[in-house]
């Protein structure tokens, strides 16, 4: 778990887009009971654009992810080695604060798991924690983040009613409201859409394409062709290993690896 | 073939259904044998008068219930504020904190202290609580009592019910989804923030339900509890006061003394006193419970 020196090794067979990183992962090495879930990871994510982690069920894809805000620390006989550098600042050094580096990051689960109290609480709960009390201040942030996932005109008038009554579409932007109103940088999705309707789908990836002006997105998926619509850039996993990373179009159109061309046409998955 | 099939599917749904009627009856019987045995008095006295005369004189004809009523709920009380916040607490460690080894270490610890027989836990209260109580606690609040209170009874008590509790309230906890604890997390929430504001909310209907058959259990409690509790026949108008419980009442007195006149008839009304709390308890707390999930899922 502690920091390794800076160097780029020989073993790093992709070659990250030249934009400045955001996200820097270095030598990662993930093992859960003594199984090698994740192989010498070496990536750099490019910031204010959305990249799709794909690959085969099974393959590493949320454990990845999951490295990226430290849940993977609640996982049971989990050991990590290597780093992960979020704005040039290790993760997992063993004095990073693990509390400040979640809040960096907004997190979309596979289901919308509202908390159990109001519209309203919800939206709020992360701001109070992290210090807001100002009655005001907390209203504002409740009617900006709804507005921004087009929830406000909805709920307006049922804020203080259970999040539980709303639809699954609902509560799944609202989940996300609650992620962006504690001012991330990084928004994090676990297949955040699988258990969506069609049209609820649609205007979760139009938010997160319009969010990617002020956030680096992260998504985990296993629909290609979402990964199509809404990424700029592509991670294909597989085995615990990346094979492939590249803007959508490359990856997609003219895989490099054989694996990666059999994954995209569906041989695979 | 098949028809040998059916025919004992038809006899198994049959005497299961008769068995179910059999021991759901034993309920009934019983509520109906003690008000039938309370007759007399009720002929005697009206009921009111007999919940609320706080004289029990039973040579003298005075039965007043409300000295055993008063004791019963003090004791009970007593214990569950000592034992709710430490069980929850308690349970929130081992499901949120505890590492695998000592959960595996603790949780058949706990089954084993639910299999102690209660008249140990009382001898261990007269050997320890009471002298504890009487030279250190009451001196404490400058009260000067022989440690037969009803903060022993409440104290054994509590250790009581610690094991169904903390075990019920486990199971509660372990089925709060990871998810719904990681969406807390992400915010940058710590463990205990987690566990005080989402954890325990959504635990909410779970863990009244572990405390409701807690404190069904610690109402019927009786042989720890007649050991420590002082058994007075007053109003405790403190918890360093003796008190007299109303299953202390029924073992100690039935089956003597039953020469006074109604004395017999009164213990029946006692026991039917309990019968009643019991079970009007549990259907209040029925109906709490329906609405908190009510308002969850709703």
């Amino acid at each position: 778990m502690h920091a390794h020196p800076i160097i780029e090794t020989e073993q790093t067979q992709v070659v990250s887009p030249a934009i400045q990183p955001h996200i820097q992962i270095q030598d990662l090495n993930i093992h859960i009971d003594g199984h090698h879930i994740l192989k010498n990871i070496n990536l750099s994510l490019p910031n204010n654009s959305i990249t799709s982690i794909i690959g085969p069920s099974g393959c590493g894809k949320t454990t990845l992810l999951k490295t990226l805000n430290r849940l993977i620390d609640d996982t049971k006989g989990v050991q990590v080695s290597g780093s992960v550098f979020v704005n040039g600042e290790d993760i997992y050094a063993p004095n990073a604060e693990v509390t400040h580096i979640r809040k960096k990051m907004g997190l979309l689960s596979q289901k919308p798991f509202p908390l159990p109290m109001s519209i309203y609480d919800n939206i709020a709960y992360g701001p109070r924690i992290h210090g807001t009390r100002n009655k005001k201040e907390l209203n504002a942030i409740v009617e900006t983040q709804l507005k921004n996932v087009g929830l406000w005109e909805e709920v307006k008038d049922r804020l203080d009613q259970s999040a539980t009554r709303l639809s699954i579409g609902q509560q799944q932007r609202l989940c996300l409201a609650r992620g962006l109103a504690v001012k991330p940088e990084i928004i994090l999705g676990d297949e955040s859409t699988s258990a969506l309707d069609p049209i609820s789908t649609q205007t979760i990836e139009n938010l997160l394409v319009e969010l990617k002006k002020d956030y680096t997105i992260v998504l985990v998926t296993h629909i290609l062709r979402q990964a199509r619509r809404v990424s700029d850039y592509i991670i294909f996993v597989y085995g615990g290993e990346i094979l492939e990373f590249g803007k959508t179009e490359e990856v997609l159109l003219n895989p490099k690896h054989e694996i990666t061309r059999q994954y995209v046409k569906g041989f695979i998955s | 073939m098949l028809r040998t099939r059916l025919i004992k599917n038809a006899i198994a749904k049959q005497s299961s259904f008769v068995l179910l009627l059999i021991s759901l009856s034993v309920v009934i019987i019983i509520g109906i044998g003690l008000t039938f045995k309370s007759i007399p008095l009720f002929e005697s006295f009206n009921i009111w008068d007999l919940l609320t005369n706080h004289v029990w004189a039973p040579m003298k004809g005075s039965f007043g219930f409300l000295p055993f009523i008063m004791g019963t709920l003090s004791v009970t009380l007593v214990a569950l504020l000592i034992s709710c916040p430490l069980c929850i607490l308690s349970s929130i460690y081992l499901t949120e904190y505890a590492s695998n080894a000592l959960k595996n270490m603790v949780l058949p610890l706990i089954n084993v202290l639910a299999a102690i027989p209660p008249v140990l836990y009382g001898v261990w209260g007269v050997l320890f609580i009471v002298p504890a109580i009487q030279s250190y606690i009451a001196p404490l609040f400058g009260v000067s009592t022989s440690g037969y209170t009803i903060l022993a009874g409440g104290i054994v008590l509590s250790v009581m019910i610690f094991p169904i509790m903390i075990s019920i309230m486990v199971e509660v906890l372990k089925t709060i989804p990871a998810e719904l604890k990681a969406a807390s997390l992400s915010l940058g929430a710590t463990k205990w923030e987690t566990a005080q504001k989402v954890i325990l909310r959504k635990a909410k209907p779970g863990i009244i339900a572990a405390i409701v058959l807690a404190i069904s259990r610690a109402f019927g409690e009786t042989i720890a509890v007649l050991m420590v509790c002082g058994n007075v026949s007053k109003i405790p108008t403190s918890i360093f006061d003796a008190g007299y419980p109303i299953p202390a009442l029924i073992a100690n007195n039935f089956g003597e003394m039953m020469s006074i006149p109604l004395y017999d008839s009164a213990l029946m009304f006692s026991a039917l006193l309990l019968f009643v709390i019991i079970f009007g308890f549990n259907l209040i707390s029925r109906i709490i419970l329906n609405r908190l999930e009510g308002k969850h899922n709703g």
